[in-house]
């Protein structure tokens, strides 16, 4: 067993500078590293680049960054419901690059795997596609997409345990697994920490390999964006 | 003329007995209520849910539990998680028979637009580049025309595309219309619309032959 705990979000953020690209797992607010988030937001760390499918919420999840202007590019595939993300777009104080989601995550995924580039249908003959390299296979049209390069991934996961083991719930996966090891470092915060031999191997998403730095994250908001209900 | 529940209703008789289906934001999301209980089916959103069910009841509502429109949900007997790579890959692998989303515009030739208004704040594409560009069978649900009153369907789209000849069928509060090589093939129309209005409503090239059933909802 290698052990990956660190002792807390401190620890766990050592090495975090101004100008690093960081990638931050979560869809919506949803399997968000609320976590590592504060933390970023405490170091004031600045000209960020952000890989994250979204951009929080004004008063959550990254939208705390941007509050502290703390981000310089994001890179993400939808960004609504985020009135400063909006102001300071248009203003162009915030460079901001749009991609498909399943490229988003084909990006991250590469990163992980070791390849430097993948092709994809999504995005031919749209702008996404301008400047890019494509070719046809099989009468089909398809755009070549990198790898993303990061310094930091920071993920978060449901279980996880002292070896970096991981296992994920619900929808709060998405691109959580696909972000570990796609980075140098990769920092995993989890609602639970367990002692290895707890987790049954059957059922780890994420083998510990992926991972650097673990660390059980405390007071978990996890804020619902959109409540829908049906009445009993 | 169809109203919103209307368009949904209509293109819920196109999901068929053992379709995966992705369905997009608006009118396409109400889709899911019309579904005949008789057949099996499973909604796919591509947050990394399929056999995605209703809104849980009030006070079993869980924040690891949304949809891709961030709606909390539920989640089906039968039904699994996976990550957003696997999601787009059973995509972009086409194994989601039936992909419904919405339009702003979309061509004679099957492009689409529906992800950018040059001018304004634009929130992104999200999946639906993903979508449109993988799926083999994509049906729009959308207003035949604009609030301007100006014409949705059109020869050429003249905003940014989201993806180029993939549309195969529209149905707006108008019509139901099938994209050919040739253009836009008027299918239906809604109750109590003539020909005549859908032909004036579109601006691309609708091909009309022989009588033009009322649509049966």
């Amino acid at each position: 067993m290698i052990r990956k705990t660190v002792a807390n979000v401190e620890d766990a953020l050592q090495g975090v500078e101004d100008g690093m690209t960081f990638m931050l797992g979560g869809f919506g607010l949803s399997g968000i590293p609320e976590n590592a988030i504060s933390e970023l937001v405490c170091l004031n760390v600045k000209n960020l680049t952000c890989i994250s499918n979204n951009a929080g919420v004004d008063d959550f999840g990254l939208g705390l960054l941007l509050q502290k202007k703390q981000i310089d590019k994001m890179v993400s595939s939808y960004v609504g419901e985020n009135d400063e993300f909006e102001r300071q777009m248009l203003s162009d104080e915030l460079d901001v690059e749009l991609i498909p989601q399943g490229t988003l995550a084909a990006r991250c995924q590469a990163a992980q795997q070791g390849f430097p580039a993948m092709y994809t249908p999504a995005g031919y003959g749209t702008e996404v596609s301008q400047f890019k390299e494509t070719r046809e296979f099989d009468g089909k049209m398809y755009v070549l997409e990198k790898a993303f390069k990061a310094d930091f991934a920071f993920v978060k996961a449901w279980k996880g345990d002292k070896a970096g083991n991981l296992i994920f719930k619900g929808t709060a996966r998405n691109f959580n697994p696909l972000m570990c090891g796609a980075a140098k470092i990769t920092v995993v915060e989890v609602e639970e920490l367990v002692e290895p031999g707890e987790l049954d191997p059957n059922q780890i998403h994420i083998p510990g390999i992926f991972v650097q730095r673990i660390f059980e994250g405390k007071n978990y908001e996890k804020r619902i964006e959109k409540r829908t209900v049906r009445k009993k | 003329m169809l109203d919103k529940e209307g368009i949904a209703k209509r293109i819920a008789k196109e999901v068929k007995d053992g379709y995966y289906v992705n369905l997009g934001i608006g009118i396409p999301t109400l889709v899911a209520n019309f579904v005949r209980d008789d057949i099996e089916v499973e909604f796919q959103s591509e947050n990394g849910i399929l056999g995605m069910g209703p809104f849980p009841f009030e006070g079993e509502e869980d924040a690891d539990l949304i949809n891709a429109g961030k709606q909390t949900i539920t989640a089906l007997p039968g039904a699994s998680f996976f990550d957003s790579a696997m999601s787009f890959g059973m995509i972009r692998g086409q194994h989601v028979d039936l992909t419904i989303l919405g339009a702003m515009e979309v061509a004679e030739n099957g492009d689409i637009a529906n992800w950018k208004i040059p001018g304004k704040m634009v929130k992104g594409m999200g999946g639906a580049m993903d979508l449109v560009a993988s799926a083999e069978n994509i049906i729009v649900a959308m207003m035949h025309t604009n609030k301007a009153g100006d014409s949705k369907l059109l020869k050429k789209c003249s905003l940014p595309l989201t993806g180029v000849a993939c549309v195969t069928k529209i149905v707006t509060n108008l019509a139901v219309i099938e994209v050919t090589k040739n253009g836009f093939k008027l299918l239906e129309r809604a109750p109590g619309v003539s020909v005549e209005e859908i032909e004036k409503a579109t601006e691309g090239k609708l091909l009309v032959e022989g009588d033009i059933p009322e649509m049966q909802l």
